[in-house]
């Protein structure tokens, strides 16, 4: 099967500071991959230059075959880092903007989510805590039918009861060939749904292996080879 | 219920376990079906591929079957059910010998012990 993104020698440069020095990356589909690494790693980095936000300086980049553009955002359903929703917005017409831009989307599931998560389509996003406004962003992700989900930090500011019901969601949803590559520093609570895991380091792959190898072979949790590698 | 996960292990490792005790105490009783592999995956917070996995072991362990078109089913041979059971004892029973023996006690001296415990309740009641 064709990998969804594989990259070869990838380098992003910011004045001053290497964001990423050649890295090579192959995700197959039908996994959920965990891209760990301390703050400042190039994780979003990364994952600005799979949506074609960021343009490489140099290497190759594919998603599904192709360069990132056009064809590639349809394919892919991406969590920024940050809210890019217009706060005065209500649930509903952000679903309703959801609905006409993106053809995959699926309204009932969004809708279906939200009641699980009681969240009121009515509320404004201007007046939601953060929690439940990264609750929504994640909803409006997920209902998508991508073959690529790009979540960064998709569990940073929400309670841990919302957290696994985060995770079920993703696990419960995704479609089978397709992947989800989570970027996070949570590892403790996503790692159990994890198929792989990527650790980088100031721009470098350090480490690239199934979560069961590494417990195998290391007799520890990721979350504990992660507090070993990257030990301050 | 819940599927108690320990961090330090293989996951596969742990569900494998999981289930096959599910399956000789009746939980999954012999020849019912099995829920599908996303609604286990999700009853356990893992991952799909990952509870495929430990699924698919089971099926070459011969405790589960797949009937194509129709899903997963538990095996209807109870010999090889209780044979699973048996192996399952043996094991705690080497454990729990094991652990005696670092507190320094023979196998014998840990049998005493079994037999005083029992009885010393029975008083109770």
């Amino acid at each position: 099967m064709q990998n969804l993104i594989e990259c070869r020698d990838l380098v992003k440069t910011f004045p001053g500071c290497q964001a990423l020095c050649g890295v090579n990356l192959q995700i197959p589909g039908g996994r959920i991959v965990g891209l760990l690494g301390p703050n400042g790693s190039g994780k979003s980095t990364f994952l600005k230059l799979c949506n074609g936000l960021l343009v490489p300086d140099s290497g190759e980049l594919l998603i599904c075959g192709h360069a990132p553009g056009v064809e590639t955002k349809k394919v892919i359903s991406y969590l920024p880092e940050r809210s890019y929703l217009n706060d005065w917005m209500n649930v509903r017409q952000m679903i309703r903007f959801f609905e006409d831009f993106y053809p995959d989307f699926e309204t009932a599931r969004a809708y279906d989510m939200l009641a699980r998560l009681s969240i009121n389509p009515s509320q404004r996003m201007k007046t939601m805590s953060k929690g439940t406004r990264e609750k929504v962003q994640l909803i409006l992700v997920m209902s998508r039918r991508a073959q690529l989900y790009l979540l960064d930090e998709p569990i940073g500011g929400v309670d841990p009861a919302a957290r696994d019901f985060i995770l079920n969601t993703i696990i419960g949803n995704y479609n089978p060939e397709g992947s989800v590559l989570i970027s996070t520093h949570l590892i403790a609570d996503v790692e159990q749904v994890l198929d792989d895991v990527i650790f980088i380091n100031n721009g470098r792959i350090v480490l690239c292996d199934s979560v069961d190898n590494i417990r195998a072979q290391q007799d520890k949790s990721v979350d504990m080879l992660f507090r070993e590698v990257f030990r301050c | 219920m819940a599927w108690n996960l320990q961090s330090d292990r293989p996951i596969y490792a742990q569900l494998v376990e999981e289930i096959q005790r599910r399956i000789v105490t009746g939980v999954y009783p012999a020849g019912s079906r099995l829920p599908a592999v996303r609604e286990l995956a999700v009853e356990a917070s893992v991952n799909p591929n990952t509870m495929q996995r430990a699924l698919a072991k089971l099926e070459e362990d011969g405790l589960l079957y797949t009937q194509r078109t129709s899903g997963r089913f538990v095996t209807e041979e109870t010999e090889r059910i209780m044979q699973a059971k048996e192996e399952m004892a043996a094991d705690l029973i080497r454990r729990f010998i094991e652990s005696m023996g670092t507190l320094g006690y023979t196998s014998e001296q840990a049998m005493e012990l079994i037999k005083k415990q029992k009885e010393e309740e029975q008083c109770k009641i």
